[in-house]
C-alpha cells in the first residue's frame, strides 16, 4: 500500500471577491499519476496555484512528506524567453548546472546535445516543451505539478510530452500532478482524475471507473462525446 | 588631458557601464521604458539642487524612489497599462520642475552636465556603480527567472520581493546617476539603447551583459571626448554615440 503524500480539508479559494474553490476535499496517495480535469474556468490553475502555496486559501492542505517540488506553469512558452539571447545551456545555467548534468537531463527528455547552444526561442515547439520537463526535473522534484503542458505543441507533440512524463513517472517514482482538458490524456496515461466544473459537479478515483458519461457531461454542462480505447 | 576631463571620463564610464548592465535586465523585462519617467520625475529634484547648489543626482534619488513607489502604487490600484502611467507621470515630473527651475538653468537637469563633475560626485559614481554592477551580477540569474515566469521563479525558491527590491533600488541608483551624466530627459536610452545593441550581437546571456556594458563605456569615452572637441553638451552626444552604435548593429542582428 502507498501512502498518503497529500490531504486537501475543505479548501475555499476566492479570488477578487468571487469563490473560485470551495468545500474541496481529496487526497493523493504517493505515486499516483493524477490528472486534475475540467473545462475552462472550474478552476484548475487556481487550484494548483493553491496547492503550491502561490494563491492565499482557507482550509487544510497537509503534506505527509515535505516534498520537492517542480512546476511547469501555464503560460510558460517561447514567448517568455523571446525577450533575451538565452540559449538551452544559458537556461540550466541558471540552476548552476554543469554541461555534464545539463546533457544527462536532456538526454532523458530525448535531446540531444546540439540543441546546448541554440537559442530556446529557436526550439521547435515540442523541443522546447520537453526541454522545460528537463528543466524542471533537474531540481530532482518527487512531486511535479504540470499545467497545460502540451497546449503549445500539436496532438503528435503533445501525445510524446505525455508518453515521457509517463516513463519518466514510472523510472522515477514521482507524484505527478497534471492539469488538462484533454480527456484522451487522462485515460491513457493517469492513475486517478480530480475532475472540477464550473457546476458544482466534482469526482474523484480512478478514472475508467468514474469518469461515466454521465459524470462527464455534468462536468462539462453539456453532451460529451467521448470514446474509451 | 586636464583633471576635470579625467573626473568626467570616469563617472562617465562608470555611469553609463552600469546602466548598460542594468538595462539588458530592464530590456528582458520590458521596462526599458520605465527609465524614462523616473528620468523625468527625478526633475524636480535636480532642480532643487541647481537652485541650492548640490549634486544633481543626490537631489535625484529620492524623487526617483518617490517615482518608483508611485508607478508600482498607481499600477496596483488602477491596473492601468504601464504606458498609461508613464504618460501621466512624465508630464508630471517636467511639470514640476519648472515650477521652481528657472528656464535659464534648466540645461544641466535637461541634458545633463558631466563635463563639470566634482571629486565627490565622481567617486560617489564610481562607488555606486560598482555597487550596482556586483548587485546585478548576483541576482542576475534569478532576475532572469522572474522575468520568464514568477511563479516558476517562486516554486524554484526565488525570493520574489527581495530580487525585485533589489533591482528597483539599483534602477533609483542608475537613474539617478544617470541625471548627471544626460539628464532627464535621456536617461531611458542610456540603460535601452545599449542593452539593444548588445541583444543584436549577442548569442548568450554573458555575451549580452559583457557586450552591452562595453557599448555604455564606448558610448561615454567617445561622447564625452567629443563634447570637449567640439563643446557641444556631452550628454545628447553620449546618447548618440550609442545610437550609432546601435544603428551599426542592426544588419547583423541575430533575432
Amino acid at each position: 500500500m502507498s501512502e498518503i503524500l497529500l490531504e486537501v480539508k475543505d479548501l475555499e479559494v476566492t479570488l477578487d471577491g468571487s469563490p473560485i474553490l470551495s468545500g474541496l476535499n481529496f487526497s493523493v496517495d504517493e505515486g499516483e499519476f493524477l490528472t486534475i480535469l475540467g473545462p475552462n474556468g472550474s478552476g484548475k490553475t487556481v487550484l494548483v496555484k493553491a496547492l503550491l502555496g502561490l494563491l492565499p486559501y482557507h482550509g487544510e492542505l497537509i503534506w505527509h512528506k515535505k516534498p520537492v517540488i517542480g512546476y511547469l506553469p501555464q503560460g510558460l512558452n517561447q514567448m517568455s524567453v523571446r525577450d533575451m539571447p538565452l540559449t538551452v545551456k544559458d537556461f540550466f545555467a541558471l540552476k548552476k548546472l554543469d554541461r555534464d548534468e545539463i546533457l544527462k537531463y536532456l538526454s532523458l527528455v530525448g535531446l540531444e546535445s546540439g540543441v546546448l547552444h541554440k537559442r530556446a526561442a529557436h526550439l521547435s515547439g515540442g523541443e522546447f516543451q520537453r526541454m522545460l520537463v528537463a528543466w524542471v526535473l533537474a531540481s530532482r522534484p518527487n512531486v511535479l505539478f504540470l499545467d497545460e503542458p502540451a497546449t503549445a505543441v500539436d496532438v503528435a507533440g503533445g501525445e510524446t510530452i505525455y508518453s515521457l512524463l509517463r516513463n519518466i513517472w514510472q523510472e522515477r517514482k514521482l507524484t505527478i500532478f497534471i492539469v488538462t482538458h484533454d480527456l484522451n490524456i487522462v485515460f491513457a496515461h493517469s492513475t486517478h482524475v480530480l475532475c472540477l466544473s464550473r457546476f458544482g459537479r466534482r469526482c474523484y478515483g480512478a478514472p475508467k471507473e468514474i469518469l461515466t458519461p454521465e459524470v462527464l457531461s455534468e462536468v462539462y454542462g453539456a453532451d460529451v462525446k467521448f470514446y474509451t480505447h | 588631458m586636464t583633471s576635470q576631463l579625467v573626473l568626467s571620463l570616469i563617472s562617465g564610464v562608470f555611469i553609463a557601464g552600469s546602466a548598460a548592465y542594468l538595462g539588458t535586465l530592464m530590456l528582458s523585462r520590458r521596462m526599458a521604458v520605465v527609465a524614462g519617467p523616473l528620468g523625468h520625475l527625478a526633475l524636480p529634484g535636480a532642480a532643487l539642487a541647481l537652485v541650492y547648489g548640490f549634486s544633481i543626482s543626490l537631489g535625484a534619488f529620492p524623487f526617483v524612489v518617490l517615482g518608483i513607489l508611485l508607478i508600482w502604487l498607481l499600477e496596483i490600484r488602477t491596473k492601468l497599462q504601464m504606458e498609461a502611467l508613464t504618460a501621466i507621470v512624465f508630464a508630471t515630473g517636467v511639470a514640476a520642475a519648472f515650477l521652481f527651475l528657472p528656464i535659464g538653468k534648466a540645461e544641466a537637469a535637461l541634458i545633463g552636465d558631466i563635463s563639470k563633475v566634482g571629486v565627490r560626485e565622481t567617486i560617489a559614481s564610481v562607488i555606486l556603480g560598482a555597487v550596482v554592477v556586483i548587485a546585478v551580477n548576483r541576482s542576475y540569474s534569478r532576475i532572469v527567472l522572474i522575468s520568464i515566469h514568477e511563479d516558476l521563479a517562486k516554486t524554484e525558491g526565488v525570493n520574489l520581493k527581495l530580487y525585485n527590491l533589489v533591482y528597483l533600488l539599483a534602477i533609483a541608483i542608475i537613474v539617478a546617476l544617470g541625471v548627471d551624466l544626460v539628464g532627464g530627459l535621456m536617461t531611458a536610452a542610456l540603460v535601452a539603447i545599449p542593452a539593444a545593441a548588445a541583444r543584436n550581437v549577442s548569442k548568450t546571456l554573458v555575451q549580452y551583459g559583457l557586450a552591452s556594458t562595453a557599448f555604455g563605456v564606448v558610448s561615454a569615452i567617445v561622447g564625452i571626448l567629443s563634447a570637449t572637441f567640439t563643446s557641444l553638451p556631452a550628454g545628447p552626444l553620449v546618447i548618440l554615440t550609442s545610437a550609432v552604435i546601435f544603428l551599426i548593429t542592426v544588419p547583423i542582428a541575430k533575432v
